[in-house]
This record gives structure tokens, C-alpha cells and sequence, in this order.
């Protein structure tokens, strides 16, 4: 949780009248073997526990990865590695999801 | 961790004076107060001193009180017992006047009367503080108004409804109405939550219906009644062996129609007392809550229940709040839509003008009659705590 001064890339999703806002960080290092890959992520959300247990779950799974594989985390997979998310509140994972991906096009964007 | 309880607009503990009255009539006094016999007659003499505790409570009799399970239910009977009996006696058209902040309890209930085509429903707005206009309900009455229905406090943001001016008004519309032939317009009033603070007397309120519940007033969950006035026509929503006055078959619950009366009784016997310190304790709370930034009071500044502290903080949603607080021992609620089935807003903020942005961080502080000034005092330097917490865990917009 938190701010990256000066990131690589960023991304803000969700509205607060929907009452779920994420704000995605993140700094991306090059490494020989990995290539391009998430050398912090971090986050911000307004919203309820699953909206900020996503985010978190999210920054966790992705962390040191290759952007390539970053990439394909699934809603599914987030919602899995927090024991399930109930029905109503599979949306919040699928916000956490879209922020990310949408953190790394701002930073292929600029890039 | 000590756990501070502050949601006793939700649910109430069984009082241990109620507990102790039920506690024969579960195994030893188990009799079937439809039997003959000394235990049968045991369970009906039980049930019948309760109900004149609760009959004297309301300045009713006793021929007036049905058991039921639960307010909701006393709500259901009395909305489509009351339309089915009008229709019997061969009135077609039937116009139900009601608020847009009632329980869901009441507003389903009238949908489904809606959807069935039984009657036309006017939904009331309210003002910013949740209160409704008595000169509204004058303006929506119809030739066809056979039903006005507000509840005496609401459950969200505490507003107290101007009852006995409903009621006085009613009263002034049925003597012109009977004059016109016309149906007289009867009165229902959903008591949840004013049982133990405020004035309950059904004749000084003009009240026909009054529906109430045990489990907030330190009875257990599961037993209810409604109050119908003498006369007024009504037919029952359940079939069976005609217990209740013929109005609500099946066997009555004994223990727990023992606990509601003992709950009556023990609520009105420090009424005064309660009330004043109950309001005393609400007042430290609000003027608390409200020196902190971004908080905002909901419903009425004056005209609320001693019990009800409701506010809205910005920049914080409700459901975070309140598991955030309840990792810290204090139980609370929020009308937050992500707490909510439709994922929709509360519908008492929305209709008293809060937009959804701000309802996402409603919080409902509900006292009791044990909480002390302690427990205000703790919840309150936590809960300032933790709104910093999750302000500075939400992004800028």
C-alpha cells in the first residue's frame, strides 16, 4: 500500500460514486533473464474490504515478475489466492485486475 | 480485546430478567396452549398475561394484540390482511400512502401489493433530515386512501416521523370522509425502533396498526406482534387452527411471547430514565463525531431517537470502516452499498438528498441501555484512528 515517487507507470480505475476507486503503481526494472519485469508495485483504494484486499492481493502476485506474465494474472487467480471471493464481490477483483494492466500501458505508453 | 457493542439499533441482547421468565416454559411448563389440560392451561394463561403487558403498554386491549414472528410479518399481515378484508366486503380500488424511507419490510411489502394489482402505492419523499411532510400526505389522499403508512423512527439515520400529527390528521380527514362515504383511512405505524424511547399510546397517536418486534428491545429474534384496533377489518394471511384471535394460525410460542411481554414491561418501567441518559450519552458522541474533518451528521438534528448517531464521512467507504472497526472490537453499521445485496446505495440517504458518493461512508452509531460513557469515549479515539488509516490508504482524485 502506498505511492511510488516517480514511477515507471500508473493507472487509476473505478468511480467513487460506484463507490470503488484503485490507483496503481508501478516501477519496472530490465533484467537479463526476465527482460522488462515489476520491480515494485504498489497501490490506493477507496472502496470496501474486497476492493482493498484485490489491490493488495494483486501487488503480491505480480511482484518481481516479467510484465509479460504480470499481465496474464487472472480475476480468477486473484479471487483464488484470497480463499474465494463471494459472488457480489467478484467485480472488485476484476477492478484490481483492469487497474494493473492498464498501469502497464501507461508505461509502454511513455516508454 | 474488550468488545465495545454499539449497534443496538440492529439487535439487542435477551436481558436476563427476559431470559428468566421464558426459561420454565421451554422444558417444564412446555404445554400446547390449545389444550385443555393443567400444562395447556398453563401455556395459555402465560400467553394471555403477556398479552396484556403489551396491551397495557400501548393503551390498548387486550383483544387487540396478535403474536407474530417478527415485525415484518405483523407489517404483512396488517398491509395485506387489511387490503384482502376490503376487498371482501366488495371495494375495488385501493390507494396506499407511504415514504420512500420506510424498512424494506414496508416497501416490499406495498411493491408486492403493487405487483399483485391489489393497490396504488404513493411513495413519499422526505426532506434533507428524513422527515416527512404531513401537508404531502394530506395533498396525496385520495378517494380511493384506504391506508397511510410511516414508521415512527427510522432504523438508518434516526429521524422521528410527526406521528401524532398524522394521526391528529387522519382523524380530521375520516370525519369528512364518513360524511362523503368514503372509507375511512387507516393509520399503521412500523414501531421498531420507538418502543422504548417514545410515546406509544394508540389512542393518543390515532394509531389503527402498530407493528413491533422483541428482538430490539431485549427480547430474543423471532417474536413480534401488531396492534389492530377494534373493528378494523382484517383477514388472516396464514390458515390453520385459528390461534391468535382467528388472525395468525399456528401453535403459539410460548417462551418467547413470555419474553416479549417481560421486554415490554421492563422497557417501560425506567422509560424516563433511559431516555435521559441514553440522550446525554448521544449528545457526547455527536459533538465528538463531529469535530473530526469530513463527517457530516444524517438525519434530524433535533427530532431524532436518543439511541440513533448516523453520519456520513467522506473519502472513507463504510464497509472498510466497519470491519476495520470490528478487528478492533467495535461493532457498528454503515448503509454502504457494498454491504448491500443490489450493490445499491441506502435508499433513506438517497432519498434524503446525500449522494451516493457520500452514503458510500454512512456510519450507524447505535446505543443501548448498557453502553457507558467509556465505550463513547474509546470508539470514538479508535474510530478517528482508523478514518485516518483509510484516508491516507485512498488515492487523490
Amino acid at each position: 500500500m502506498g505511492v511510488i515517487k516517480d514511477p515507471s507507470g500508473q493507472a487509476i480505475v473505478g468511480n467513487p460514486r460506484c463507490g470503488d476507486v484503485m490507483k496503481f503503481y508501478i516501477k519496472v526494472g530490465k533484467d537479463i533473464k526476465k527482460g522488462e519485469y515489476l520491480k515494485d508495485v504498489k497501490f490506493q483504494t477507496l472502496g470496501c474490504g474486497a476492493a482493498i484486499a484485490t489491490s493488495s492481493m494483486i501487488t503480491v502476485l505480480v511482484k518481481g515478475k516479467p510484465l509479460k506474465e504480470a499481465e496474464k494474472v487472472t480475476k480468477k487467480a486473484i479471487a483464488e489466492a484470497l480463499g474465494g471471493l463471494p459472488a457480489i464481490k467478484m467485480h472488485c477483483s476484476v477492478l484490481a485486475d483492469e487497474g494493473l494492466k492498464k498501469a502497464i500501458e501507461n508505461y509502454r505508453k511513455k516508454s | 480485546m474488550k468488545k465495545i457493542y454499539l449497534d443496538f439499533a440492529a439487535t439487542t441482547p435477551v436481558d436476563p430478567k427476559v431470559l428468566q421468565a421464558m426459561k420454565p416454559y421451554f422444558a417444564q411448563k412446555f404445554g400446547n396452549a390449545s389444550e385443555q389440560h393443567s400444562l395447556g392451561q398453563e401455556a395459555r394463561e402465560a400467553i394471555e398475561t403477556s398479552r396484556n403487558k403489551i396491551a397495557n403498554f400501548l393503551g390498548a386491549s387486550n383483544n387487540e394484540i396478535i403474536f407474530t414472528g417478527s415485525a415484518t410479518e405483523s407489517i404483512n399481515l396488517s398491509h395485506k390482511g387489511l387490503l384482502e378484508a376490503l376487498a371482501s366486503s366488495g371495494m375495488k380500488k385501493f390507494h396506499i400512502i407511504t415514504s420512500q424511507v420506510e424498512h424494506k419490510a414496508m416497501l416490499e411489502t406495498c411493491k408486492h401489493l403493487e405487483k399483485l394489482g391489489w393497490a396504488n402505492v404513493t411513495y413519499l419523499p422526505v426532506d434533507k433530515f428524513g422527515m416527512v411532510s404531513v401537508t404531502d400526505i394530506e395533498n396525496a389522499t385520495t378517494e380511493h386512501t384506504v391506508l397511510v403508512s410511516i414508521m415512527y423512527v427510522n432504523n438508518e439515520v434516526g429521524t422521528i416521523q410527526p406521528i401524532k400529527e398524522i394521526g391528529n390528521l387522519l382523524i380530521k380527514l375520516n370525519k369528512r370522509r364518513t360524511v362523503n362515504h368514503e372509507p375511512r383511512i387507516l393509520f399503521h405505524t412500523d414501531a421498531t425502533q420507538a418502543i422504548q424511547y417514545l410515546d406509544c399510546n394508540v389512542d393518543r397517536l390515532g394509531i389503527d396498526f402498530l407493528s413491533l418486534t422483541g428482538h430490539k428491545i431485549y427480547a430474543p429474534k423471532g417474536v413480534g406482534a401488531l396492534f389492530v384496533r377494534s373493528g378494523t377489518p382484517l383477514i388472516r394471511q396464514m390458515d390453520g387452527g385459528g390461534q391468535e384471535l382467528k388472525l395468525r394460525s399456528g401453535t403459539e410460542n410460548v417462551p418467547y411471547i413470555v419474553g416479549l411481554g417481560k421486554a415490554v414491561e421492563v422497557s417501560a418501567k425506567c422509560k424516563v430514565q433511559r431516555v435521559k441518559s441514553i440522550r446525554s450519552l448521544q449528545k457526547l458522541l455527536i459533538s465528538r463525531i463531529l469535530q473530526f474533518p469530513g463527517v457530516k451528521l444524517t438525519g434530524h438534528p433535533i427530532k431524532r431517537a436518543p439511541h440513533i448517531v448516523s453520519f456520513v464521512v467522506n473519502n472513507v467507504e463504510g464497509e472498510a470502516l466497519v470491519l476495520m472497526l470490528s478487528a478492533a472490537g467495535i461493532m457498528v453499521s454503515t448503509g454502504s452499498a457494498c454491504t448491500s445485496n443490489s450493490l445499491e446505495p441506502s435508499h433513506v440517504l438517497t432519498a434524503m438528498g446525500v449522494s451516493a458518493e457520500l452514503s458510500h461512508g454512512s456510519v450507524r452509531f447505535s446505543l443501548g441501555k448498557h453502553t457507558t460513557e467509556k465505550e463513547i469515549n474509546d470508539a470514538v479515539r479508535i474510530f478517528e484512528e482508523i478514518v485516518q488509516k483509510l484516508r491516507l490508504m485512498a488515492p487523490q482524485i
